[in-house]
């Protein structure tokens, strides 16, 4: 057996107003070309200029990785020709990068936590390990091709979009623990409101370089570096490929050749790029056009001080102050907007666990099935506690709140309207339910005999004929008392 | 020699100039001149002076923002399509058109 040393690096699109060094618009989807200026066109004796919401996203994003941020940093070119880079260079970061030194903790076995049951997973206690981040920078996007006929088309509005790079130590020892990081570092990212991270509209991308070494080995093997993963489960996957054929090749005695290699999604491999004839030369060097940056400790200590929650802290509070189990915790924080939805809730309705349990259950499978986020939902906190406490009551019946649920969210009908128009109240009053459970025990002489005669059983075939009786409105647990209560005198 | 042609003709390569034998003669003299003004710079005593990245030194502005230049997130018009397309030698559908080049 191998061991397995994987690095990551991901670039993220920071989410700003306006592009990194000049003043258009951050924003695609829009016609081709109409969002570039001299500046991002490369134009001659145009001049950059840094802006500063993209720096101190920058810098939120390093000191929620626990990074050191460098009292001075600069800028400096990457250099090489390609179409979609219009200056011929890229803006980027070499020797003197915006944060360096850093490490985020992940839970080593947080699948096997979310497999089995809530209560469960309490009792099970996670490892933790902290991957180490190696260095974050700041950098501009390249524009966008389209390759058409003998063509290749070019739109400019992405030349210049903030970027992120981070990248960890090749410090990662499975495909899992990748997909853990990347899921950590997404949570972070959207805490912080700094990026979209959408990986299919490509805010964030993931490339790897891995590596297999025997146990003990010192140096690192010759690594190969994957590109083209266009999700966190395709890394995961081309992760794994890539350990069975690198083990293959070593195994029959024959040599890792260093190259990067595509994800092909759609046959589950990996494909070498074409190499290119000569290695590539960036010939970096410091960028003129712009001067270096200074960051005081006052400057550093104040972006910290501003520091929203971060997705760990949260999860411990939810635990402490809600009582919420591991597992439920896990959920709701996977989504800033989720967890903040949460707390709405228990403001208006303090029950933690019911709220969690339609969060976690009915509403998430609304939104999955609507293809929405919660805010995008339409659904009030007050209306979903308000449909809430109608089951807590036990007003109506769980399947009757999941139904009037979907039915609010199709029409306009508030939650009251809905369960009086499908006259979903159960029925509690006794005088009502007595006359059903005289037709039931009337008509069903067989069950009642088997009941008196100690077949308990009987009991449940009793009461499905009362909930039948009633289209589904009888509250089962009355009913049943009532069943019982009655038969005890007969 | 402290440079090639071999080094020059790489050099140009990367970006992306093309050179006759004359031209490869007369840069790689020039170069090597140069190379050589830069062999004597490296005998300079430069203990006591900090790396420079910048011909501006930003330590020295001392202002608010300690010296750092930066701009504002403010939008700033944008070109017109047109406009941003008039210099290239072609285009199509609003994009630039450029030979196919496929990685």
């Amino acid at each position: 057996m191998y061991e397995t040393v994987i690095g990551l690096e991901v670039h993220v699109q920071l989410k700003t107003r306006t592009k990194a060094f000049c003043g258009c618009l951050n924003e695609f989807g829009s016609g081709a070309n109409t969002r570039t200026c001299p500046v991002c066109l490369g134009f001659p004796g145009s001049l950059p200029v840094l802006n500063e919401m993209a720096f101190e996203h920058g810098m939120k994003v390093a000191l929620a990785l626990n990074c050191q941020i460098q009292n001075f940093t600069k800028f400096d070119r990457k250099n090489y020709f390609y179409p979609d880079l219009p200056k011929n260079y890229q803006i980027s970061q070499y020797d003197l990068p915006l944060a360096l030194d850093g490490g985020l903790k992940i839970k080593i076995n947080p699948s096997a936590t979310l497999r089995i049951d809530g209560e469960r997973s309490r009792t099970i206690k996670d490892k933790e390990k902290t991957i180490p981040v190696k260095r974050v920078h700041l950098e501009e996007d390249a524009g966008k091709l389209i390759h058409e006929g003998q063509d290749s088309l070019v739109d400019y509005n992405r030349a210049g979009v903030p970027l992120l790079e981070i990248v960890t130590e090749p410090m990662i020892n499975s495909p899992d623990e990748a997909y853990e990081y990347l899921s950590e570092l997404k949570a972070i990212l959207k805490y912080l409101e700094v990026s979209d991270c959408d990986m299919e509209k490509g805010s964030l991308r993931c490339d790897a370089n891995i590596s297999l070494r025997l146990p003990g080995e010192k140096k690192l093997g010759t690594k190969t570096e994957l590109k083209n993963m266009n999700s966190f489960k395709a890394v995961r996957e081309a992760l794994h490929y890539e350990i069975k054929r690198q083990a293959g090749i070593l195994e029959s005695g024959q040599r890792i050749i260093q190259e990067t290699l595509l994800w092909d999604e759609a046959l589950s491999r990996t494909v070498a790029m074409r190499s290119k004839e000569e290695a590539m030369d960036y010939r970096y060097f410091p960028e003129p056009d712009l001067p270096g940056f200074v960051l005081s400790e006052e400057k550093i200590r104040a972006v910290k001080d501003n520091l929203p929650e971060l997705p760990q802290a949260l999860k411990q509070r939810f635990i402490r102050d809600y009582g919420l189990s591991d597992y439920d915790v896990e959920i709701l924080a996977q989504e800033k907007q989720v967890a903040d939805y949460f707390e709405a809730c228990f403001k208006v309705y303090p029950r933690a666990k019911s709220i969690s349990n339609w969060l976690i259950g009915p509403i998430s499978y609304e939104l999955n099935s609507r293809n929405l986020d919660i805010q995008s939902l339409g659904l009030k906190p007050p209306e979903l506690t308000a449909l809430i406490s109608f089951v807590d009551q036990e007003k109506i019946s769980n399947l009757s709140a999941k139904e009037v649920l979907t039915e609010r969210l199709n029409s306009k009908n508030t939650i009251e309207e809905i369960i009086k128009e499908k006259d979903l109240l159960q029925i509690r009053d006794s005088g009502e339910l007595s006359a059903i459970i005289d037709a039931v025990l009337g008509a069903n002489q067989k069950s009642v005999q088997d009941y008196l005669s100690g077949k308990t059983g009987a009991m449940m075939f009793l009461v499905g004929q009362a909930m039948r009786q009633s289209k589904g409105k009888a509250n089962p647990k009355i009913a049943q008392e009532m069943l019982k209560e009655r038969l005890k005198n007969a | 020699m402290i440079i090639s042609k071999d080094d020059v003709q790489k050099v140009a390569n990367l970006a992306r100039i093309e050179l006759n034998q004359e031209e490869l003669n007369l840069f790689s003299g020039q170069l090597e001149s140069v190379l050589e003004f830069i062999e004597k710079l490296k005998k300079a005593d430069v203990s006591s002076i900090q790396p420079m990245s910048h011909i501006l030194d930003i330590q020295w502005f001392d202002c608010a923002h300690h010296g750092n230049v930066l701009r504002a997130d403010v939008l700033r018009e944008s070109l017109p399509n047109a406009l941003a397309l008039k210099n290239a030698p072609e285009s199509l559908k609003g994009h630039f058109r450029v030979p196919k080049v496929i990685e």
